[in-house]
């Protein structure tokens, strides 16, 4: 046990003198949680537009003004002819046209009809249906002012709740996520870097010659990587609360004990991983590749998973991720306790073990 | 030039007898992009949606089988009270609630104002907004079907508007996602491998041995990156292909162009991963390193969201992202059509980053101990 002691505060010793590791490792969660949460949004402000008006009128004005006071829109161009579009889209600085036809205020005094077209650049599609769909509903609610004083008949009127987060925070989206994928990559990448670099210097003959077991060497090298990991998990969920106000509605114990399965299910795949590679380069392409990107996007973290094809949506179950995602969110935000997510519990809690299995069994003492 | 080559060798020799990093080199990529970019998709296909129809007349019902005939929706249940949707709601199983209230049909006839009530879960911010978009759509849709059948006659607002979606009409979200993950894999390759190349000879000392060799600075440097470069850009281009073939994606632009601006940036980002690995003494921490900038340049590039939504501060920081300029370039050319003088700021840009980038990893690397 002493040996064991030893050999842990050794690791301590090796991972945090290494200043330049420690300050990444605990500057990635506060640049990413403050990137999510300052810089990047999924919601339309200030899209770029251009407007075409062919009949420059007191409505299309007025019209003009109703949009771009609305704040989802900015004006880059006011164009003269048609032809200009085409270019315009291909510089890429607007993303819609909206064009009036003649004599717009005109036609709709004498005919009670008058068009806008509207052109978006859909080669981002979501943006285009988004900002489409806002600009006629800007542009209907401005005719439903315009005659206040006669009623439509027949009205449905649709009334919407936001149930769990009433103001479409993208915050609720992004604190859960970059836990999970910051918990995953560091505890994976670091044990299976940290492993294979014994071996690739040679050093891992002169731990397998001591006198510790193989599992006291594994179990020694996890400890440390265990701590930093739960140290990001909290230092993750006080700036979300302090500075996004996300709340924990469940029991945060029952939280951090999540966390910690979740820990050690990433821990154990990083064992994996370093048993089945020689170098570091490879253990470190293998948990960057085969886990970052998968991690980010079969998860369900940006995008939801029913939308996904049903083969990936399988696959997507045996993503570890998935099932933490589900978890913490459950808990954070709707409250529920182990009675709600004892499946998905016990899901993680069997990959933990069957990647411990697997690592045991491939774990090698003899060198080639 | 003998010596660049006698070096080359020896780097192509050293990548291709590694024979466990050959697949991660060259098949994940491709699989990633196979499987990846059918994963990242906004396009709401499948609304689950609970209905809890209080009404029951022949016009809650005809609002229904609308949801119904929606290839969008699915009804996943019905019930008598919201608390019992509420819980679906709660344990994922619907997302949205429709809720008709009683009397609904007799308000909209007699009143001509009925209201029906959306109860949506809005965890996911951005597919809540959509999922609302679509339902209003639906029901604007059906109001509009009851006044043409009761009036016979289309009541519609006097200034129409009619909307076109160019390059693009099948709103298909893939074509917008494919030349992103294209970018990221291209990336992750050339700044992972040049990141952790040259560490690695430090840390296992082979470093020394070249150090003592005739061989100059550049040829070293040279000899480091054109492997990698070869690499990077052959994996674009077969990725290209295949998101042809299996993606069809449209190439409006020349693929020249492409490739001209992708020489210029895989350099720019070798040279940042050389800079990388010429600052650092292990390969945790080139490799920590790099991955802290990449994740940080991927979620300001506009690969996920789009740049126009952040403030002007982080649009600023934007300057200084390889990526941002990378998968714009992509998107405008392959999916607009941009031709080369569209693009010149961005090659403009990529090119002095390349310049820094290298200047700076040649200057920091030094032939001594």
């Amino acid at each position: 046990m002493k040996r064991f002691k030893g050999f842990v505060i050794k690791e301590f010793y090796h991972i945090f003198r290494d200043y330049r590791t420690m300050v990444i490792l605990f500057g990635m969660p506060l640049v990413q949680i403050l990137i999510f949460g300052f810089a990047i949004s999924t919601e339309i402000n200030n899209a770029g537009i251009a407007i075409l008006d062919n009949s420059k009128d007191a409505v299309t004005q007025k019209i003009t003004n109703k949009l771009l006071s609305s704040g989802y829109f900015k004006l880059e161009a006011n164009l003269s002819d048609y032809k200009e579009i085409e270019p315009m889209f291909r510089k890429g600085n607007i993303k819609e046209v909206i064009i009036f036809e003649n004599n717009f205020a005109k036609k709709l005094e004498t005919e009670k009809k008058a068009n806008i077209q509207i052109i978006a650049d859909a080669s981002d599609p979501n943006t285009a249906s988004l900002i489409t769909s806002y600009t006629s509903n800007i542009i209907n609610n401005y005719q439903l002012e315009m005659m206040k004083n006669q009623q439509l008949p027949m009205q449905i009127n649709p009334e919407v709740k936001m149930l769990y987060n009433e103001e479409l925070k993208s915050v609720f989206m992004f604190v859960p996520g970059t836990i999970t994928v910051l918990l995953m990559l560091i505890s994976a990448m670091m044990t299976s870097i940290s492993i294979t670099r014994e071996k690739e210097l040679g050093t891992m003959e002169i731990l397998l010659a001591s006198p510790l077991k193989p599992i006291q060497i594994i179990v020694g090298k996890v400890v440390p990587y265990v701590f930093i990991s739960f140290m990001i998990a909290v230092i993750i969920l006080i700036l979300g609360f302090t500075v996004f106000g996300m709340p924990v509605q469940g029991s945060l114990f029952l939280l951090m004990s999540e966390c910690l399965l979740f820990i050690l299910m990433a821990l154990s795949l990083g064992i994996l991983i370093s048993t089945v590679t020689q170098t570091q380069q490879t253990a470190m392409m293998i948990s960057m590749f085969a886990l970052m990107l998968p991690t980010i996007l079969l998860s369900g973290f940006i995008f939801p998973i029913e939308n996904m094809p049903l083969p990936l949506q399988v696959f997507s179950n045996v993503i570890p991720p998935k099932w933490f995602i589900i978890i913490i969110k459950n808990i954070m935000l709707k409250g529920v306790g182990l009675g709600y997510i004892w499946k998905e519990t016990l899901i993680l809690l069997g990959m933990t073990l069957f990647f411990i299995v697997l690592s045991v069994k491939k774990f090698k003492i003899r060198l080639s | 030039m003998r010596t660049i080559l006698f070096i080359l060798q020896k780097e192509f020799t050293q990548i291709f007898r590694n024979k466990s990093m050959l697949p991660i080199m060259f098949v994940m990529p491709i699989v990633q992009l196979l499987v990846l970019s059918f994963a990242a998709t906004f396009e709401m296909k499948n609304i689950k949606m609970h209905i809890v129809d209080l009404d029951k007349t022949p016009q809650s019902r005809a609002m229904i089988s609308k949801f119904k005939g929606s290839k969008f929706y699915t009804i996943v249940n019905y019930s008598d009270a919201y608390k019992i949707a509420e819980n679906d709601l709660k344990t994922n199983k619907a997302d949205i609630i429709l809720q008709i209230p009683q009397y609904f049909e007799r308000n909209l006839s007699k009143e001509d104002k009925a209201s029906v009530q959306l109860t949506i879960n809005a965890i996911n911010g951005s597919a809540a907004g959509l999922i609302n978009a679509y339902t209003f759509s639906i029901i604007k849709d059906f109001n509009s079907n009851i006044l043409m059948d009761t009036y016979g006659q289309k009541l519609e607002m006097p200034v129409q508007t009619n909307t076109s979606f160019w390059y693009n009409p099948q709103l298909d979200y893939k074509t917008y996602m494919v030349p992103g993950i294209l970018v990221l894999l291209v990336t992750i390759i050339g700044l992972f491998l040049s990141a952790m190349n040259v560490v690695r000879e430090k840390e296992i000392g082979t470093i020394e041995q070249i150090n003592v060799t005739p061989i100059h600075k550049y040829q070293f440097i040279t000899g480091k990156l054109l492997p990698f470069w070869i690499i990077a850009m052959f994996e674009l281009a077969f990725g290209l292909l295949i998101a042809k073939i299996i993606f069809s994606l449209p190439v409006l632009g020349n693929v020249g162009v492409v490739f001209t601006v992708a020489s210029i940036y895989i350099l720019a980002i070798l040279g940042l991963g050389l800079f990388i690995s010429t600052i650092t003494n292990t390969q945790q921490q080139a490799m920590f390193i790099a991955w802290f900038f990449m994740v940080i340049f991927i979620l300001m590039s506009g690969l996920f969201t789009p740049i126009d939504s952040m403030p002007d501060w982080a649009q600023k920081l934007n300057i200084i992202n390889p990526i941002a300029y990378f998968i714009k370039v992509m998107r405008m050319v392959l999916l607009k059509g941009a031709s080369f003088k569209d693009v010149l700021n961005q090659i403009i840009a990529l090119s002095i980053y390349a310049i820094v980038a290298l200047t700076l990893a040649v200057r920091m690397y030094k032939k001594k101990i």
